[in-house]
């Protein structure tokens, strides 16, 4: 058995040059320090990324993308298909634990300032990957055609369209018309399963790319000698940790199961209480406190402009915080990540109760 | 000794740790393969259909007609006499249809043909077309299965 694998590995070294990539693995060490728990977040994230692809693809097989058939394809996945509606709530709930790990990896980066230089594009791969995750987010919410879905797509749509100038084409080419129609479904349901997976996966090639060329950030006035092989150690505590996750998510999965709703009637009334995903309700709550004209300018459009401003200052902080780049200490990142931190968290609560 | 007793401890951790991993791992993909197989339908059982008026369908043609989920085939001969076989080709499941040029229930995909008794009279299909029963009240037509 041993010859064996000695034999296919020597096949494939011949031919690739694996040595070359087992000497920089052995050789890249991961440093060990008080903060080092949050070098596994990206990692957790990338883990709930697989199961998305997986449970996607599978999702795939049965589900139909198209206003007629797509919410009775999902009562069909859920009712007939053996295991059918494990893999759905697994879909579901890993979507809501992968973009919570990524808030957390995003925010652990921020505090430890791991985006200064030479990081600046590993900060911008990674913001750009989380933007993207909302967007999946989003997209994949409309296709099970309920109506939350619905009302909740024509509520996120019309604030694209809140976009001076730009929004109202933007809002047309999500919707795939005027209005949220079994067009937008279809439109959507691309952007979900080719558009953003396709960009994604550039995206994450990429910014993983960076991460082993680079190396693990260490804080900034932190002096560790200690330190761990990247292989197998950190690998083997990464998989123990994506294990941990695994069954997290199978416990969540099969006690609190995903809910299909109601199909979604294009010619009903919203039904009370309906409010967006938990990760949008921080957007959607303040925007509820901003009054209906500012000036000259509609209100929810002042909201959308702030919310658009702070996206990019938050996505180009490397290129402003030259502090942290220099290796002096830069508080005012830290009071901004509080902020938004403590921001977050209040208008989420509040999201929640209302 | 004691060499022997850490080989032994050690042995019963590796088939511990691959046994649990053997574990997960069907665990994980028994639902996998499970989910990935259709689930039986149960098929809509229809005894009889309606397939039109008799004067809508004129002598020497055919007409498919759907019968539940499945293709039956309608043909009017010559002389007027009403006949219907199951429309699908016993070669490789295609649709057939009525050749009036040839006399003959004609499969486009691989030519087969079938004579206007449903029996296989050339070209690959093995076996004649299932018959189906017609009968005709009060100018309707309706075919059901044979018995």
């Amino acid at each position: 058995m041993k010859k064996f694998s000695e034999k296919t590995y020597s096949w494939f070294n011949e031919r690739l040059k694996l040595d070359n990539l087992t000497y920089f693995f052995t050789k890249k060490v991961v440093p060990v320090h008080k903060h080092s728990i949050w070098y596994y977040f990206g990692g957790v994230t990338l883990f709930f990324f697989i199961i998305q692809v997986v449970t996607g693809i599978l999702l795939l097989f049965y589900y139909k993308g198209s206003a007629d058939l797509a919410f009775e394809s999902i009562q069909y996945i859920m009712t007939k298909v053996e295991f059918g509606w494990l893999i759905r709530s697994i879909h579901s709930w890993a979507a809501n634990l992968f973009i919570l790990s990524a808030f957390i990896h995003m925010f652990s980066v921020l505090f430890e300032k791991a985006y200064r230089k030479p990081r600046e594009l590993t900060w911008i791969t990674g913001v750009i990957m989380f933007f993207m995750a909302l967007g999946f987010g989003f997209s994949g919410y409309l296709l099970p055609w309920n109506e939350l879905a619905f009302f909740a797509t024509k509520v996120g749509t019309d604030i694209a369209g809140a976009i001076p100038v730009i929004g109202d084409p933007i809002k047309i080419f999500m919707r795939g018309g005027d209005e949220v129609s079994g067009a937008t479904l279809s439109r959507l349901f691309g952007f979900h399963v080719a558009l953003l997976p396709g960009i994604f996966t550039v995206f994450l090639v990429v910014h993983l790319l960076f991460v082993q060329v680079q190396g693990m950030s260490e804080p900034l006035g932190l002096k560790t000698r200690k330190a761990i092989p990247f292989f197998p150690n950190f690998v083997l505590r990464d998989l123990l940790l994506w294990l941990v996750m695994l069954n997290i998510l199978a416990v969540l999965a099969v006690f609190f199961p995903s809910e299909l709703g109601h199909k979604a009637d294009l010619f009903a009334s919203a039904p009370e209480g309906i409010k967006p995903e938990w990760y949008y309700l921080f957007m959607y709550q303040s925007l509820k406190y901003f009054p209906a004209h500012i000036f000259f300018i509609e209100g929810e459009t002042v909201g959308v402009l702030l919310f658009s401003v702070a996206g990019i200052l938050w996505l180009l902080i490397p290129f402003w915080d030259k502090k942290s780049s220099m290796g002096e200490r830069n508080l005012f990142i830290n009071y901004i990540g509080l902020f938004a931190v403590i921001f977050i968290l209040i208008l989420t609560i509040l999201g929640w109760l209302s | 000794m004691k060499e022997a007793s850490h080989k032994n401890r050690r042995d019963f951790l590796k088939y511990i740790l691959s046994g649990g991993l053997l574990g997960l791992a069907a665990s994980i993909l028994y639902p996998i393969i499970a989910y990935l197989k259709p689930p039986a339908q149960r098929e809509v059982e229809v005894s009889s259909v309606k397939a039109g008026k008799i004067d809508e369908i004129e002598k020497e043609s055919g007409k498919i007609i759907k019968f539940g989920s499945k293709p039956v085939i309608l043909i009017r001969t010559a002389k007027g006499d009403l006949r219907a076989f199951s429309g699908v080709c016993t070669h490789l499941d295609c649709t057939v249809q009525f050749r009036k040029d040839m006399g003959v229930i004609w499969c486009a995909c691989h030519n087969g043909k079938y004579d206007l008794n449903g029996h296989n009279i050339s070209g690959p299909p093995p076996r004649p077309l299932e018959e189906y029963r017609v009968i005709v009240q009060k100018d309707e037509i309706f075919i059901s299965k044979k018995t």
